[in-house]
């Protein structure tokens, strides 16, 4: 299969390393990846921050981008979120029936990474190997606008070595929420230490999900705990194939 | 606490308010656990549901179809309560709503009151307009009853005292009770509260309630409560007044088959309220003979034009979205600046006040969309709030102070970097050398100066790394 990657505009700034894993995962399982290079945002921030109207330019540059993609593969739930939700409203508002009818053909071909492995490729192990204690945090537009379930899970219980860690109250909301992290500052802080008591006491060396917006809020606390606690997108994980080429955490 | 106010006209922002509430620690485990207790009360009930979303999807059609045709279920309503031999009368704002009380109280000879827990009269602060002009108003609801003996305000839409624990009750009570010796055990405290409010229901003759629904089909009016105290108000009184928002009107008696199943289960964590009142009008000789009801606009109408506005009306006031939202959590009511407070709050306040108010509220939340989630009426919390944060950057667009924030010029630049992968390729660039200054010498970011300071306020943040994803992937390719 020939999977078009949206890397999303934080991940390919932030976390490069995030991207190379989804392609080595994909590679390894014999698909071709991808990347068209003139793709940028989805324009999530700008919509969930008010900022609509710039956000309807960036929807339609998307779509024409992909278009014609056999299907798209995006790391990070958050902005498949967007893409499902919102993009058709914004075709409304706008009253562009182009861009509502593109989306209508494309939506179907549009994959969140995990979702793309079970849902789209019907796999569940992908030969991965991580021998680490490992727990999971279900992102808020993972768990409640994708409906992702165990899928993550399921990956996660396929790879060799790995002991994975329920997380006590998976479902509450770590409090990154975007802009709501700067503009709620002490809101989103205090949200976050209850998810930090909670993730400290599972005793896991890596914190893993499918959005890295909400794991760089994660882990700029732990970091400023001196927590040795890591967190790590869950397509790293599933890209290890031995804890020795890997190494530690 | 200097900073308590439900007044949407001299609240703080949320942020500032949420800051003052944060440091009350006691406030803040008070908070957590009863919004537990009544989560996991809920959520037993709900699994025994096989129905549950089958209930949900009804109870919005429902309560979207009233709204649909909101003048025709009114006028039917008014019709057939007025057949029924009740009064009706139309309120365009509280001001108005608390003059037509003032007056039917007047008329009654009443210079007491007694009061069913009542969102609604709260909305328009009825008791204090009442007091200024000479009406002794008691609260009934025992939550009620500790706001008003404390001079408090309430902090959630079912259970208005929540913020206080039975220790800071029984103290209350002692003081203001003249009760030295009580216990702080439940028990103790509601047989406290029983003795006093048991004389003001049998020499008080003039109540005032809200309505959870009036039914238009019947004229009927539908109150559900679980102290009883409600119905004492019901039965006992000569004059009886309801203050209900337009929105509370449901089309047909059989829409309470749906609603009277998930108003319970998603307020208290009941199959059934204890108590439900439904009354048709008067009865000679059984009841209250003096039947009114205040129907009260206060800026609703202004929400019926757009059905993404409208939703927010479906409401039934059960107060699920509080108890699961992890904001609320934190902050308890008192930061949403409004008798009206959690994600309902969040959207509900600043559209009542067509957006002039509470602009921060629809910032107020991670739309991390556990409100959704749990509505039995099915409204799309986040989706509104989304919406009305666009609205509130309209609305600011020519606002000098707003044009020239950081946050307006952030988003400015960015939108035009995002059109052009050249220009997004040259700003991570930039961005990487514009960080250097920043990076401390364990390699991380520990403070970074505006608005996004905000976030190494609590968090570090790793450098950028020093080559992007799509340098790799050229990168890449080229050697391939």
């Amino acid at each position: 299969m020939r999977i078009s990657l949206f890397i999303t505009c934080y991940n390919d700034t932030l976390f490069p390393h995030t991207g190379k894993a989804v392609v080595s995962v994909l590679e390894r399982l014999g698909h071709t990846v991808d990347f068209p290079i003139d793709q940028t945002c989805c324009g999530q921030m700008h919509f969930n921050t008010g900022y609509r109207r710039a956000a309807y330019p960036l929807a339609k540059r998307f779509v024409s981008i992909f278009r014609d993609a056999e299907a798209v593969c995006i790391p990070s739930s958050s902005c498949v979120a967007m893409i499902r939700d919102y993009y058709a409203d914004l075709a409304d508002e706008n009253h562009d029936q182009e861009l509502a009818a593109d989306l209508r053909t494309l939506l179907p071909r549009i994959f969140e990474f995990t979702e793309l492995l079970t849902d789209c490729l019907h796999l569940e192990d992908v030969g991965a190997s991580f021998s680490h204690r490992v727990t999971y945090h279900a992102s808020c537009h993972g768990l409640r606008s994708l409906h992702l379930g165990d899928k993550p899970i399921r990956l996660l219980r396929h790879v060799r070595g790995l002991d994975l860690i329920e997380l006590p109250n998976s479902d509450r909301c770590c409090g990154f929420g975007g802009t709501f992290a700067v503009k709620n500052a002490g809101v989103s802080t205090a949200m976050l230490e209850e998810k930090l008591d909670a993730i400290l006491g599972t005793g896991a060396e890596i914190c893993t999900a499918c959005d890295n917006s909400c794991l760089m809020h994660i882990q700029g606390r732990l970091h400023r705990h001196g927590a040795d606690v890591r967190a790590m997108h869950i397509a790293e994980i599933l890209a290890s194939e031995n804890r020795e080429r890997e190494g530690t955490p | 606490m200097t900073l308590i106010t439900v007044d949407p006209l001299k609240a703080p922002s949320f942020p500032k308010a949420a800051a003052e509430l944060l440091r009350d620690t006691q406030l803040r485990r008070n908070v957590a656990h009863a919004t537990d207790v009544i989560q996991h009360k809920r959520a037993a009930l709900v699994a025994e549901k096989s129905d549950w979303q089958a209930l949900r999807t009804a109870g919005a059609a429902i309560r979207a179809e009233a709204l649909r045709h909101l003048d025709r279920y009114l006028e039917q309503f008014e019709k057939q309560f007025t057949a029924a031999g009740g009064h009706v009368h139309w309120a365009s704002d509280a001001d108005e709503a608390r003059r037509i009380i003032a007056g039917i109280l007047h008329d009654a000879q009443a210079d007491e009151v007694i009061k069913i827990k009542s969102m609604t009269t709260a909305e328009i602060d009825l008791n204090r307009s009442l007091e200024s002009a000479g009406v002794r108003v008691y609260e009934t609801d025992l939550a009620e009853l500790i706001l008003q003996l404390g001079h408090d305000q309430p902090s959630h839409i079912i259970a208005p005292a929540l913020h206080k624990n039975r220790h800071q009750v029984r103290d209350l009570f002692a003081r203001e009770m003249h009760l030295p010796d009580l216990a702080d055990d439940p028990p103790a405290l509601t047989e406290a509260a029983r003795l006093y409010l048991r004389e003001k229901f049998l020499k008080v003759k003039a109540a005032i309630c809200g309505a959870n629904f009036l039914i238009a089909e019947t004229g009927s009016i539908c109150i559900v409560e679980s102290e009883g105290n409600g119905r004492m108000c019901l039965t006992l009184s000569d004059t009886l007044i309801s203050v209900a928002g337009i929105e509370k009107v449901i089309p047909t008696f059989a829409g309470l088959e749906v609603l009277l199943q998930t108003l319970p289960r998603a307020a208290t964590g009941e199959r059934m309220n204890p108590y439900n009142s439904i009354w048709t009008g008067v009865t000679p000789g059984d009841g209250p003979h003096n039947m009114h009801v205040v129907l009260l606009d206060n800026g609703r109408s202004n929400l019926l034009e757009k059905e993404i506005t409208r939703q927010t009306l479906q409401c039934i006031r059960c107060g699920a979205c509080l108890n699961t939202c992890p904001v609320y959590r934190q902050t308890g009511g008192h930061a949403y600046g409004s008798v009206y407070s959690g994600p309902i709050g969040a959207i509900l306040t600043p559209q009542l006040f067509a957006l002039e108010h509470a602009q921060s509220l629809p910032y107020a939340s991670s739309l991390c969309g556990a409100c959704y989630e749990v509505c039995p009426v099915k409204i799309n919390i986040p989706e509104v709030l989304v919406y009305l944060r666009s609205r509130v950057v309209d609305k600011n667009r020519n606002n000098l102070s707003s044009v020239f924030s950081q946050e307006r010029i952030g988003m400015k630049m960015m939108a035009r970097i995002f059109l052009n992968h050249e220009r997004f390729e040259k700003a991570q660039r930039m961005a990487r050398i514009f960080e250097k200054p920043f990076i401390g010498q364990d390699g991380w970011i520990h403070k970074l100066p505006g608005l996004a300071g905000q976030w190494t306020a609590a968090r570090d943040l790793a450098p950028i790394p020093a080559q992007s994803f799509r340098e790799w992937w050229r990168g890449r390719k080229a050697s391939q």
